[in-house]
């Protein structure tokens, strides 16, 4: 399998707290991966310092080979790194359409374009509306997506980041706060982008049905280390996951 | 949906081009001196334009923008008295560069802040301005201000000089707006539908998502900083024909707070929010300014029902009551 | 020397005053996060009150001594003022965004500089006599008023009651929690609303107070305000927004800059001190002593 994403001792400090204490960690190209682990197990931190919201204390991050640590945000995106945040971040006062166009604009560096209308690039536009069918938002184009339900919200939210066609997608909490159904929607959705096969992501969860149903692999991250790294089986045996997922403490 | 787009486009433009017409038709019935303040509320229409791209799509609240109406002004002024040019093509011509040129300086000093600081930067920047139009007098007239002659308008070809020339300037000086105006309209409704101003929407909306769609925010703000400023001289520089005077006055920072008022007054929400509030603003001031001493607490008045009662102006309270009607005509 | 003693006189004089307005005009913003644009406005009515009761006094044969009690009332006036503002004015904006807030001041600035205009007219007015009260110094060769020196006194003392106020009572800790953290001061039991009134009613007092003091050194005249305003921006951006070391330091290098450009820069003496405001901006966002 080939390796798109590497970090290598990666650290991270808030005060006494360590987010990232000596992360490796390795995404393998096509993968579905979910990152697991209780609230403040460094999760978000990991996601964070690997799309640029956050600069390591020290370590590097490799990605395709290429060492991306002081790389900025938009040199990142560029790469090939796009994430979703786990609070839903929409452009409310822009339709459900144009949210989607603009990362496709973004993408093609045409977001600076200032004499010519949005609507009028037939390129962008229908890839928007292809992007849309695939996560089932082709009636709401024209809503503002300040107006959507919190489940196309969600849907929406992921729908940007993937519209940026990035190599590795990071999604934070996909499927926190919708129903049941709606969960699923997502996650079908993210699964068959994943598996019609240019796409790899990393998705962080904390529905362990969920996690078991899509993942390919699980990492578990415990004090901002890890703790396990395995198929959906293989941690399902595991005692320390077990342990933690109960809410038993480690045995020191 | 192509057609339907399409069809939508058709209907602006047609509503447009008979707000175009009507506002030509105008003049005959309603009058010299309306006609003049017609022409001064379109003036400010175009300055409120450019403010409203920094407030109503980019999210920034500039509290100096009496800087870009003030250097335009003063352009004009230094251009016809320094240099014997007086032709507005020329004025506006030369003008708009060196406005740009201020605009980009304090743009991009200005938009490494957000909020609140931003406004006070502005309003800093744009007193240094204002302090030296009123100290350096030997150079700007101090608070006396500079004079400026009609100009020539279309290359030479209109001029006005002689018996009955002030009627003839404020009729064609009122087409000679009122076709800039158009322009205007139209180079702003462009810009904030393109990609850039559906970019620029973003980051009004959310600046930490927007730059990760790798959208370069400030770089962004900058270039909306620097067309918002470049809109509001073109305002400064035709206002001072048809004033005949400029004065440290449209440099101090409350008149900074005019323009800021006049786009919450239309509803900075609203695409032609500007529009309207510029026109009505100028009625409004010249009525209050007419009938009492006291016009300042009139609009203090004004303004803090308006935020109360009508946040979103004018305009985006009329269309929300469209709305409804439309709602209830359905149902 | 003597004119640099005088010079240095003249720019404690100025920043004494200076910084009551900005000191209030921070502290407002450090507990309610408003930047009151009718801040300028307020010392100026803080001017015209006082200056107006002197007026009346004198007349009616008040001993002069008695005639610097005046300069707490003014001040305690425009206080009042400031409780009849805040929960009418302002509280109905809290949850708006800030843009709205911002406007209602200067909504409230427009309305009170004609107030001002319509309870006192258009003309100057003057308590110069209370400066003749204080007996004229001199200083080398040349003479200096002695009201001067009571001004930078009182300046002095705003500014250790002021810090006294915040840092060593319960209304202090009071004050500075609700500024920290709004929701968790209301649910530790500390009546916000309140706190918001007295912070903005000091601010006023503040305001007031720098006005009352200055109007027996120079006349009150319309425009005041507005002018004093921007030097208060300047002054608070320097030292930073909701500072009150930054307030104080501020106004002394504003002060300073200010009588040194009075001396040798006349022309661009304010532009000066607009372009080291904008400087501090550029580099230090949150000023020399803000955290905020």
């Amino acid at each position: 399998m080939t390796i798109l994403l590497k970090t290598v001792d990666l650290r991270k400090q808030f005060g006494e707290t360590r987010a990232c204490d000596g992360v490796n960690f390795v995404v393998h190209k096509g993968e579905f991966l979910s990152l697991v682990g209780s609230n403040g197990a460094g999760k978000t931190s990991l996601v964070n310092l690997i799309s640029a919201h956050l600069t390591p204390d020290s370590g590097q991050i490799l990605f395709e080979d290429k060492d991306i640590t002081f790389m900025t945000v938009s040199e990142r995106i560029k790469a090939g790194i796009a994430r979703s945040f786990q609070i839903v971040n929409l452009f409310d006062g822009l339709t459900v359409f144009d949210n989607i166009a603009l990362s496709i604009f973004s993408r093609d560096g045409k977001a600076g374009k200032i004499i010519s209308l949005a609507e009028h690039d037939d390129d962008v536009r229908r890839e928007t509306l292809e992007v849309l069918g695939q996560f089932g938002l082709s009636d709401k184009t024209a809503v503002l997506a300040g107006g959507l339900a919190q489940g196309e919200r969600k849907l929406l939210d992921v729908a940007v980041a993937y519209a940026l066609r990035p190599k590795l997608l990071f999604l934070d909490e996909p499927t926190s706060g919708v129903s049941t159904h709606e969960k699923a929607q997502i996650m079908d959705t993210v699964s068959s982008v994943v598996r019609a096969g240019t796409v790899t992501a990393v998705v962080i969860e904390h529905d362990m049905d969920v996690v078991f149903r899509y993942s390919d692999r699980i990492v578990m991250m415990h004090e901002g280390a890890f703790l396990a790294d395995g198929t959906p089986d293989q941690i399902k045996m595991n005692k320390d996951v077990a342990n933690i997922l109960l809410g038993v403490p480690l045995s020191v | 949906m192509r057609w339907l787009r399409e069809r939508s486009k058709v209907q602006l433009a047609a509503v447009a081009a008979a707000v175009l017409l009507l506002l030509a038709l105008l003049p005959p019935f309603i009058g010299v001196y309306q006609t003049q303040l017609l022409t001064y509320g379109l003036i400010a229409a175009i300055a409120a334009l450019g403010f409203n791209l920094l407030l109503g799509y980019t999210g920034l609240l500039s509290f100096g923008h009496s800087a870009f109406f003030g250097i335009g002004a003063y352009t004009v002024a230094f251009l016809a008295r320094d240099a014997g040019i007086h032709s507005m093509e020329l004025y506006i011509l030369l003008g708009l560069p060196i406005s740009a040129l201020l605009s980009a300086l304090f743009g991009y000093i200005s938009v490494r802040h957000t909020r609140i600081f931003f406004g006070i930067l502005t309003l800093a920047l744009s007193q240094v301005l204002y302090s030296l139009a009123y100290k350096l007098f030997w150079v700007t007239g101090g608070s006396d201000g500079l004079r400026v002659p009609r100009p020539t308008l279309l290359a030479g070809l209109v001029s006005f000089s002689g018996p009955g020339s002030f009627l003839r300037f404020v009729n064609s000086y009122y087409y000679y707006v009122l076709a800039v105006f158009a322009v205007c309209v139209v180079v702003m409704w462009v810009i904030v539908h393109s990609p850039f101003g559906k970019a620029l929407q973003a980051i009004r909306d959310n600046e930490v998502r927007a730059a990760f769609l790798g959208l370069r925010i400030s770089r962004f703000r900058w270039v909306a900083f620097l067309i918002s400023g470049t809109f509001t001289s073109l305002a400064g520089i035709l206002w001072v024909p048809l004033n005949g005077l400029t004065t440290p006055e449209i440099l101090y920072w409350p008149f900074s707070g005019e323009i800021v008022f006049t786009a919450l007054l239309g509803g900075f929400r609203n695409f032609s929010g500007p529009i309207v509030g510029g026109i009505v603003f100028t009625y409004l001031k010249t009525y209050a300014v007419a009938t009492t001493e006291y016009w300042q607490l009139l609009l203090g008045v004004v303004l803090v029902m308006l935020i109360l009662v009508l946040p979103t102006g004018i305009v985006g309270a009329v269309s929300r009551l469209a709305d409804r009607l439309k709602a209830k005509g359905k149902s | 020397m003597s004119i640099l003693v005088i010079q240095i006189l003249n720019s404690l004089f100025y920043a004494s005053v200076l910084f009551l307005i900005a000191a209030g005009l921070s502290l407002i913003f450090g507990v309610m996060r408003i930047v009151n644009m009718a801040h300028g406005t307020l010392y100026a009515v803080g001017a015209y009150v006082t200056a107006w009761l002197m007026g009346k006094a004198i007349a009616l044969g008040v001993p002069l001594g008695w005639l610097f009690l005046l300069l707490p009332v003014g001040a305690g006036v425009v206080a009042l003022a400031g409780f009849v503002i805040e929960p009418l004015l302002l509280r109905p904006f809290y949850r708006r965004a800030e843009e709205y807030q911002l406007l209602v001041t200067f909504g409230l600035l427009l309305i009170l500089e004609d107030v001002i205009r319509f309870l006192w007219g258009g003309m100057p007015i003057t308590a110069d006599t209370l400066q003749d009260v204080v007996p004229i110094m001199h200083i080398g060769g040349l003479v200096y008023p002695g009201y001067n020196l009571v001004v930078i006194g009182i300046g002095a003392l705003a500014a250790i009651g002021l810090w006294a106020g915040i840092y060593r009572t319960k209304f202090g800790v009071m004050l500075r929690a609700t500024s920290q953290d709004r929701r968790m001061a209301s649910a530790l039991g500390i009546n916000v609303g309140l706190v918001y009134m007295s912070a903005f009613a000091i601010g006023c007092f503040m305001a007031g107070l720098g006005g009352a003091i200055i109007v027996p050194s120079q006349a009150a005249v319309l425009g005041m305000g507005v002018d004093a305003l921007i030097l208060a921006f300047v002054v608070v951006v320097i030292g930073g927004l909701g500072s009150l070391q930054g307030a104080l330091v501020g106004a002394l290098i504003v002060s300073f800059v200010r009588t040194a450009g009075i001396q040798f820069f006349p022309e661009i003496e304010l532009a000066v001190l607009y372009l080291i405001a904008a400087i501090v901006l550029l580099i230090k966002p949150t000023g020399l002593f803000g955290n905020a």
